[in-house]
C-alpha cells in the first residue's frame, strides 16, 4: 500500500467518493501533499496488532436508549430559516429525475 | 479592595466584587467590550460588532473575535445587576463575561465555524454547553475566531484571517482555539470555551500562557458542538488560574440525553480537593514526549518545572508509554476518517453554503470544493482514503488498534503513578506564515496532545514559565500538560493548582515586557 505511487488519477477518484469539485491544478498540488500525509500515517503499519481490538470510542458506550417518550423539537420553520433553497415547507434541490422518467 | 483593571481579574474575584457590590456586572462587562474594541480588530458600533474583513485587519489587532454580541451581553449583564438587587440567589459566575468558540451554537447569533461554508448561518437552538452558561447567568461577549472546522494548530486555517498571540502579535496564538486562548490571554473575556480533538484546547492555552483543559471524553455534552472527530471532540474551560478554569468545567459539565456519548456517572467534585498539594503524590514525566521534537528552550522550561513539583514533595518518576510515539500517526488517520464523514452533512441542502449546478451531485461538489478551505479539503481527502475499500483496514482499523494500545499503555502506566506530566507542545509559539506551506510540520506540533485524545482521558495545560528573550523575540510562555486517568479530572486540577501556586507566574503578556506584546490591554477602573 505504498503511499509514494499515490498517482494524480488515484487522487481523484478520492476526491469524487468526497464529492469534492478539485480543479486538475488542485489535483497536482494536492497528490505530494497526500502522498507525504499517509507516507507518515503508514508508521501505523510498524506495530504487530492484528489481535487486538480496534477502539472506536474511548468509553466503551454501546447502545445508549432513551425513554420512549415525545420531546419537543424544531419546527420546520426554523429548520428551512437556514436552508439555501426552501420550498413549501420542503428542502429544494436540482433535479434528480428526469421529467417523464 | 483591589484597584487592578476589572480585565485582569479573574472570574472569582471578579465574582466576589459584584457579590459584594463593589462593581456591577455592567461595569464589568463593558469593561471587557472596552478592551474588545481597543484591541481586536472590530466595527464595534450597533448591537452586534463583526471582526473587520481580512484586507482591513492591522498588524497590532489581535482578532480574537469573529462577532461580539454586545448588545446581548450588556442586557445579560443589566438582568444580572437587577435581580442580584432584587435578592435573587444567583449562580456562582453570574456576571462574569466569556467568550464561546464558534463551534458551538447559540440560537440566534451567527455560527461560522470559521468557515465560508456556514457564513451567514444562524442556529436555531442554544449548544447543552451554551444553554448551561446562560442558565448560570455567565455573560456571552460574542463567538472567537479558530481553525477552520478546528483543523488546525494555529488558527491561521481561519477563512476570516488568523488571530494574533498577544504575547508577540507576529506569532499564532496555537488552534484550533486560538481566539479563544488570546481573549483571555490579551484581557478581553477572564472565561473562554474551546474544544480539543487532538490538543486545540491544551496547545494555545500554552501558547498564550494560560489554562486549558480538556475534560474526560464524554464529561462534556456535544450537543450542538459541530462535529469534527465524534469520538475525540471535546469541550472545555480556558481561563488565567486554575480555579477559575475548574470552577468553569464545573459548570458546563454533566450527563445530556441529547448527547448519546455523554457519560452518565456521576462527575467528581473538581473544587474539593483543589489545594490538597502534591506531597506524597507519584508523578510521571513521559519519557517519549519529554525529548521527542522538543526545543531546548521548551525543555529546559519544563524541566525547572518538575523540579519545582519534586520540591513540593512530589515523588517524580520517569514513565515509558512504548506506544505514545505511534498517536500522531494514528491520529492522523482517524481524526480525518471522521471528519470526512461528518463534513459529509454540508452538500448545499439543508444549511449554509450553495453553489449551483445542473445536476444534485454536481452542486454538492462544487459547493463542498468552494466552501471548505485548504487544511478541510485536505483532511477529507485523507479520511476518504483511510476508509476507502482496500485500505480501509491498513490504514483505520490500524490506527483504531494502535488507540487500544495507546490506551492500554496509560491504565499500565496509572498502576504505578498518579497522574503524568510532560511538555504541552515542543515549540513555542511560532512566527505567522511560518509553517502553512508545510502541513506535516504543523501536524507535529501536536505529538504531546494527541495521545491522551485517542484514549479519551482527562489533560490540561499550565503556565510552566517563560523563555528568555532573545533577539527578535520577547519571552514567550511555556505550559506543562497534567494527564490523568479517565474520569480522575479532579487530579489533574489538584496538581496544576499546586504548581501554579508554587511559581505564581503573571499571567498578562505585557508584564513580560516583549516589544510585540499587546500594550495597554486594561480597562475598568477596578473595583473599589
Amino acid at each position: 500500500m505504498s503511499s509514494g505511487a499515490l498517482s494524480e488519477d488515484e487522487v481523484r477518484h478520492v476526491a469524487t467518493l468526497a464529492r469534492l469539485a478539485l480543479d486538475d491544478a488542485e489535483i497536482t498540488a494536492l497528490t505530494p501533499q497526500l502522498a507525504a500525509i499517509l507516507s507518515y500515517a503508514e508508521q501505523v503499519g510498524e506495530v504487530a496488532a492484528d489481535d487486538v481490538e480496534p477502539m472506536t470510542h474511548p468509553l466503551g458506550l454501546i447502545d445508549v436508549y432513551r425513554d420512549d417518550v415525545r420531546t419537543p423539537g424544531l419546527s420546520a420553520d426554523d429548520v428551512l430559516a437556514a436552508a439555501p433553497d426552501p420550498q413549501v415547507g420542503r428542502f429544494g434541490v436540482p433535479r434528480i429525475v428526469e421529467e417523464g422518467a | 479592595m483591589s484597584d487592578r483593571a476589572l480585565t485582569r481579574m479573574g472570574a472569582a474575584a471578579l465574582a466576589d466584587a459584584m457579590r459584594a457590590g463593589d462593581v456591577s456586572a455592567r461595569e464589568v462587562t463593558d469593561a471587557h467590550l472596552d478592551v474588545i474594541a481597543a484591541h481586536d480588530g472590530i466595527a464595534a458600533e450597533g448591537d452586534v460588532w463583526h471582526a473587520l474583513p481580512t484586507e482591513q485587519l492591522g498588524p497590532d489587532d489581535v482578532h480574537a473575535f469573529l462577532v461580539v454580541t454586545a448588545a446581548r451581553a450588556r442586557a445579560q449583564a443589566d438582568d444580572v445587576d437587577r435581580r442580584r438587587v432584587a435578592g435573587e440567589k444567583l449562580g456562582p459566575l453570574a456576571g462574569v463575561p466569556l467568550a464561546l468558540k464558534d463551534v458551538l451554537t447559540m440560537r440566534g447569533v451567527p455560527t461560522t465555524c470559521g468557515s465560508r461554508m456556514l457564513e451567514g448561518w444562524i442556529p436555531p437552538y442554544d449548544a447543552t454547553v451554551t444553554r448551561r452558561l446562560l442558565e448560570a447567568d455567565v455573560v456571552v461577549l460574542g463567538k472567537t475566531n479558530m481553525d477552520e472546522f478546528a483543523m488546525g494548530s494555529s488558527t491561521e486555517n481561519s477563512a476570516y484571517g488568523p488571530t494574533r498571540n498577544p504575547w508577540d502579535l507576529d506569532r499564532v496564538p496555537g488552534g484550533s482555539s486560538g481566539g479563544s486562548a488570546a481573549a483571555v490571554a490579551a484581557g478581553m473575556a477572564p472565561l473562554a470555551i474551546g474544544t480539543d480533538t487532538g490538543g486545540s484546547i491544551r496547545q494555545p492555552a500554552a501558547f498564550t500562557g494560560i489554562v486549558g483543559a480538556k475534560p474526560t471524553y464524554g464529561t462534556v455534552s456535544r450537543y450542538g458542538l459541530v462535529a469534527f472527530a465524534s469520538s475525540l471532540d471535546q469541550a472545555g474551560p480556558f481561563a488565567r488560574d486554575v480555579t477559575d478554569t475548574a470552577l468553569l468545567q464545573a459548570l458546563i459539565q454533566g450527563h445530556d440525553p441529547h448527547d448519546a456519548t455523554s457519560d452518565a456517572l456521576e462527575r467528581d467534585d473538581l473544587l474539593a480537593s483543589l489545594r490538597a498539594g502534591v506531597d506524597g503524590m507519584r508523578i510521571g514525566v513521559v519519557e517519549e514526549l519529554e525529548s521527542a521534537g522538543c526545543e531546548p528552550g521548551v525543555r529546559t522550561v519544563f524541566l525547572e518545572a518538575v523540579a519545582t513539583l519534586e520540591r513540593l514533595g512530589a515523588r517524580i518518576e520517569r514513565v515509558s508509554l512504548p506506544h505514545v510515539p505511534f498517536g500522531l500517526p494514528a491520529y492522523y488517520l482517524v481524526a480525518p476518517a471522521e471528519a470526512s464523514s461528518n463534513l459529509a452533512r454540508f452538500d448545499g441542502v439543508r444549511y449554509g453554503m450553495r453553489v449551483d449546478a445542473p445536476s444534485a451531485e454536481a452542486m454538492n461538489a462544487a459547493t463542498r470544493a468552494t466552501g471548505f478551505g485548504p487544511e478541510v479539503r485536505r483532511r477529507i481527502m485523507i479520511g476518504t482514503h483511510a476508509l476507502s475499500s482496500g485500505y480501509v483496514d491498513a490504514y483505520y482499523l490500524q490506527a483504531a488498534r494502535i488507540r487500544t494500545l495507546i490506551a492500554r499503555d496509560y491504565v499500565a502506566a496509572f498502576e504505578h503513578v498518579d497522574v503524568l506530566i510532560s511538555p504541552t507542545a515542543p515549540t513555542v509559539p511560532f512566527r505567522l506564515g511560518e509553517r502553512t506551506d508545510d502541513p506535516l510540520a504543523m501536524y507535529r506540533n501536536d505529538v504531546a496532545t494527541v495521545p491522551a485524545s485517542l484514549a479519551g482521558i482527562p489533560a490540561l495545560s499550565v503556565p510552566a514559565g517563560v523563555t528568555p528573550a532573545e533577539e527578535g523575540s520577547g519571552p514567550l510562555p511555556v505550559g506543562l500538560q497534567v494527564m490523568a486517568p479517565l474520569r480522575a479530572d479532579a487530579r489533574m486540577y489538584r496538581v496544576a493548582y499546586a504548581l501554579e501556586q508554587a511559581l505564581s507566574l503573571d499571567p498578562d503578556p505585557a508584564t513580560h515586557g516583549g516589544a510585540r506584546a499587546v500594550r495597554s490591554v486594561r480597562a475598568g477602573g477596578g473595583a473599589s
